[in-house]
């Protein structure tokens, strides 16, 4: 462990002047399969310490791995997504290093040999510039999760100056998928931010292949972000560092970021860069060295021999190609298309994750327009007060497109729609159940109408004869104690044309 | 002393010189209860067992709650569980059996209880076998002596100054000490065959993938294969069926192979081998084999040829570097397999340094615990085959050997397209003095110079006793190798040589083992 001092760091512009940025991103994706990639134990997160374990997956002596086949059904279908060739025939292979938290002290992985290569993902940068930089894949290949180490009696929670460590295996055996880039050059200034945007392309990606539920705070989609500097206009790729523990988007941007500065500081200062893993500190945006990789980690790979190679049939991948759900980002541009929504619309409806219940309530017959409306101001104010996520209220699309078909036919107001809602949100029913129950409906009966406008106009004689001379804007405080008198139950436009009616007024 | 000898005083009624398939029938037909041959059994090992030390673990308690559930059953009237229910085996303790100590020999794993059973174990229980008791081995299985083992060595009952071959010693001591008529072995480069030939027992090592690995502790997981071990070729079929087959823990055994070798065993025994071409491996002879073991095969030769069989030469270049092959991914797979034993979550855990200073960190309990814990051959090997899997290195070394694995293979395929199996001797030497090997490990691996093409190439071999030497008076093994799947074709020639053994001599060479001296105890 080196002494730890506040690195120096380069202004970002100048350290962009100064040098070219090359990256690559590994992002490791723990596959949602119901059980772990070589054993039947299932893969829950946060259950009790070892209760999730077998002779296999706590590496027994005489134990031995199975290959999970819905684990290979969905890197194939990862590869696919990501544009990538199928092997025909690929391998495991051992990756062999100690570590308490890895109970075989190897890790089932590929190797030379991954399920898929050779692809491309092409992202929209995240600043709403809609430009668009395709990000080459390497490869994407299967191994296994390791344990959990919980390092106790430090002050970091790291393992430096723990008192002791504490070892929990369910996680251990778990499916994962390692993404891996080639290297993305060229990005110059906008590389923290291409970065952000890959990460976040690829979570949108494999959250509608239906492979992981990508809880980057879960740990269940974690990614490792490798970064060289190299002189400004040259080709070379210099020492690059691997940083660690980035565990949201803001912090793949601010890793990034940072280390093009703290590297551009020491090249500047005429130091080398040292080729090490790097532990990035959400709380202060910096990165710190781990362990060197100069000296060890020589994993000696070698073909796994207690499993056999699989042999992906062609016609099973081909299946899974055609059963590949349409790309997150295809859909949104057919869907804008078809609402006829504005960038900016769009825009918002995705940060609010609310483009399917858009497309559901459009189903279930509104108009996008209204759809949008309802799901983005009214119930997005309720989201926000109740502080869960739109897809969380205890509304359905199908009830939302009940309560605008109402107010289409005129049997509900806005405001009157609003208490509807606000009686399904509550657990009353049905929107019409809602409607009979609080009595909510328009008040169209002409007769109980008129009577409250006469009656309005008998009261207030004055007034009415403000609105006989012409004065038609009187014509509000008439208004207003008939909607009082009907506890606003009645349309105020209707309101106001029967008064005027009854006082020989054209409105 | 290749002349018939009168069988030992004890007799055909004592129940623990009597083949497995002959206790089945009788406990079947009610003659004897599987309790009274467990209990005869178990008498035997507390009789003799101080001398020839073939268990490490006596399950005499488990044995005979084992055997009583066989006899409940028969008297309830349900058909045998198997033909070879109520027969007492000797599990080598290298496979996992729930709720018994197994510890492959090693000091690592001294007093680790497994919590699960090995496919082979479950099979074995719920054919009504009756497991007496693991047996000893050399260390992780490395070795060709059993003096590897952490417990000390086991005695060949033949001469117990002598080895009884390894690594499964134990297993074949078991059974030329009559302490059980059936024993589970491994063989990653000879372990069931070597210790076979020099105790004058039988042993098959099936073709890989013919029985699960899972649960059996792995050496060199692509070359591990556990293999039926007996006094007769009979009671070693009947075993092999009871073991074999496809398991969905082990995705590299087989799927749908199961080898009908009973009744190869009984076409043998019939109709001979007749028809059938014989193939002499030149290689497997000559330099480095003892000359009484050259003359014990040669005479097995020709007792084959006169049974009918056509003796064809064959040669097989290759086999020149097996030996060198072997000790390339032996020692690399086992560099891997054996890293698990770290100290975190089972097994021995050493805690405090040479002068009782407390360790503190993790790296440091598992390097102390792997030093104290491993003998000098397994680090031996799992240094090599770290080394030999190193970046820069891979290629010349474990890239080679696999080439050259295949080259291996590929002689065993020429020479099967002219014969239809391949003969050799097992072992190149009978049973030596303990202690005369262990210091030069080279002399120590040429023991397998004979049985490791075989292992590299997958295929299906065994060792069935041809006599003993005329120049040691001690057991030789006849090895007979098949193509891959060839398990029938194997069986059938031992079976026929064994009976043509029989023919010549009055006898089997089992019988021929001198009493131990009970009494004197």
């Amino acid at each position: 462990m080196t002494t730890v001092s506040a690195p120096m760091l380069m202004d970002y512009d100048e350290a962009i002047e100064t040098f070219d940025p090359a990256m690559g991103l590994e992002v490791h994706v723990e596959l949602g399969t119901a059980t772990k990639m070589f054993c039947g134990c299932p893969t829950t997160y946060g259950g009790e310490p070892n209760t999730q374990v077998c002779p296999v997956c706590l590496a027994l002596p005489g134990a031995m791995p199975t290959v999970n086949r819905t684990a290979v059904e969905y890197a194939i279908r990862i590869g696919l997504a990501l544009n990538c060739t199928i092997a025909d025939w690929c391998r495991f292979a051992r990756k062999n290093y100690f570590y308490p938290d890895m109970p075989k002290n190897f890790q089932t992985s590929q190797y030379d040999e991954p399920i898929a290569f050779n692809g491309y993902l092409d992202v929209e940068l995240d600043d709403g510039s809609g430009e668009t930089v395709r990000i080459e894949i390497e490869r994407a290949h299967m191994e296994e999760d390791t344990g959990k180490s919980t390092h106790m009696g430090g002050r970091t929670g790291r393992i430096q100056g723990a008192e002791y460590s504490l070892l929990d295996y369910n996680r251990a055996g778990v499916p994962l998928v390692e993404i891996v880039t080639k290297p993305i050059l060229g990005t110059r200034a906008a590389a923290p931010l291409v970065a952000r945007s890959y990460v976040r392309a690829l979570r949108d990606l494999l959250l509608s292949l239906e492979v992981s539920d990508v809880r980057m705070d879960q740990g269940s989609l974690r990614c490792d972000a490798n970064l060289s500097l190299a002189p400004a206009g040259t080709t070379e790729l210099g020492t690059r560092t691997e940083t660690k523990n980035v565990n949201s988007l803001r912090s793949v941007e601010r890793a990034v970021r940072h280390e093009i500065q703290r590297q551009g500081a020491r090249l500047v200062a005429g130091e080398r860069i040292v080729q090490e893993t790097r532990h990035f500190d959400e709380s202060t945006g910096t990165t710190s060295s781990g362990r060197s990789k100069e000296t060890a980690e020589d994993y000696r790979y070698f073909p796994e021999p207690d499993l056999v190679p699989i042999a992906p049939d062609r016609e099973w991948v081909e299946q899974i190609r055609g059963a590949l759900p349409e790309l997150p980002w295809v859909r949104r541009a057919r869907l804008q298309a078809d609402w006829g929504f504005s960038d900016l619309e769009m825009r918002d409806l995705v940060a609010a994750d609310a483009v399917g219940l858009v497309e559901q309530t459009v189903a279930a017959g509104a108009t996008a327009a209204e759809a949008r409306s309802w799901w983005s101001a009214y119930l997005g104010q309720q989201a926000k007060t109740e502080g869960v996520a739109l897809t969380e209220l205890a509304i359905t699309p199908a009830q939302l497109a009940r309560v605008i078909t109402l107010v289409n036919e005129g049997a509900l107001t806005t405001k009157l729609a609003r208490q509807v809602i606000d009686g399904v949100l509550a657990g009353d029913g049905e929107p019409d159940e809602v409607v009979a129950a609080r009595g909510l409906a328009v008040v169209s009966d002409d007769g109980a109408l008129q009577a409250a406008v006469d009656e309005a106009l008998a009261a207030q004689p004055g007034v009415a004869d403000k609105i006989r001379s012409g004065k038609v804007q009187a014509a509000g405080a008439i208004v207003g104690a008939v909607m009082k008198a009907t506890k606003g139950q009645a349309d105020a436009a209707k309101v106001r044309e029967l008064v005027l009616r009854t006082l020989g007024v054209e409105g | 002393m290749t002349s018939p000898v009168a069988p030992p005083s004890s007799g055909a009624d004592d129940l623990t010189r009597r083949t497995a398939a002959d206790l089945a029938a009788a406990i079947a037909s009610g003659e004897v209860s599987a309790v009274e041959v467990t209990q005869a059994h178990l008498d035997r090992i507390k009789a003799v067992d101080a001398d020839v030390h073939a268990f490490l673990h006596v399950s005499g308690e488990s044995a005979l709650e084992q055997a009583q559930a066989v006899d409940r059953a028969r008297a309830a009237g349900e058909p045998a569980a198997s033909p070879l229910a109520g027969v007492p085996l000797a599990l080598k303790d290298i496979v996992t059996q729930q709720g018994v100590p197994t510890t492959a020999g090693s000091r690592i794993l001294e007093g680790w209880i497994p919590p699960y059973s090995a496919t082979v174990t479950r099979k074995l229980l719920d054919a009504g076998v009756v497991i007496v008791g693991k047996t000893n081995l050399d260390e992780f299985a490395m070795g060709s002596s059993t003096e590897n083992s952490a417990y000390g060595p086991t005695r060949n009952p033949w001469d117990l100054t002598r080895i009884p071959g390894g690594s499964g010693g134990g297993s074949a001591a078991a059974l030329a000490a009559f302490e059980a008529p059936l024993a589970i072995g491994t063989d990653t480069g000879g372990s069931i065959r070597q210790p076979a030939a020099v105790t004058g027992t039988v042993g098959a090592k099936p073709t890989y993938g013919g029985v699960s690995r899972y649960g059996v502790i792995a050496l060199a997981s692509s070359l591990d294969q556990v293999g039926p071990c007996a006094r007769t070729v009979l009671d070693t079929a009947l075993l092999h069926e009871a073991i074999a087959g496809h398991d969905r823990l082990d995705s590299t055994s087989i799927e749908d192979f199961a080898p009908r070798v009973v009744d190869a065993v009984h076409r043998g025994t019939t109709d001979g081998v007749r028809g059938l071409r014989i193939g002499v491996v030149k290689e497997l002879s000559g330099e480095g084999y003892q000359p009484g073991v050259l003359e014990s095969f040669t005479t097995a030769v020709r007792t084959l040829q006169d049974a009918g069989a056509e003796i064809v030469e064959v040669s097989c270049p290759n086999f020149e570097y097996a030996l060198a092959t072997y000790y390339l991914i032996l020692p690399s797979e086992c560099s891997s397999n054996l890293a698990r034993f770290d100290a975190m979550r089972y097994g021995l855990r050493v805690t405090t340094d040479a002068a009782g200073a407390a360790l503190v960190s993790a790296e440091e309990v598992m390097s102390a615990t792997r030093g104290q814990g491993f003998g000098a051959e397994v680090k031996r090997r799992i240094i090599l085959g770290t080394y030999a899997l190193s970046a820069g290195y891979y290629d010349a070394y474990y890239g080679s050997a696999q080439k050259v694995r295949t080259l291996i293979k590929r002689d065993f395929e020429r020479a099967y397209a002219r014969a239809d199996v391949l003969i050799s001797p097992a072992s190149p030497v009978t049973a030596f003095p303990l202690g005369e090997k262990v210091d030069d490990p080279m002399a120590m691996y040429l023991n397998d110079l004979a049985t490791i093409p075989g292992s590299l190439a997958g295929i299906p071999a065994m060792s069935v006793p041809s006599g003993l030497a005329s120049d040691t008076g001690l057991p030789v093994g006849l090895q007979i190798m098949g193509p891959a799947l060839g398990e029938e074709r194997i069986y059938q020639v031992a079976a026929a040589f064994e009976a043509a053994y029989a023919a010549q001599h009055g006898g089997l060479v089992p019988d021929l083992a001198p009493e131990l001296e009970v009494a004197a105890r």
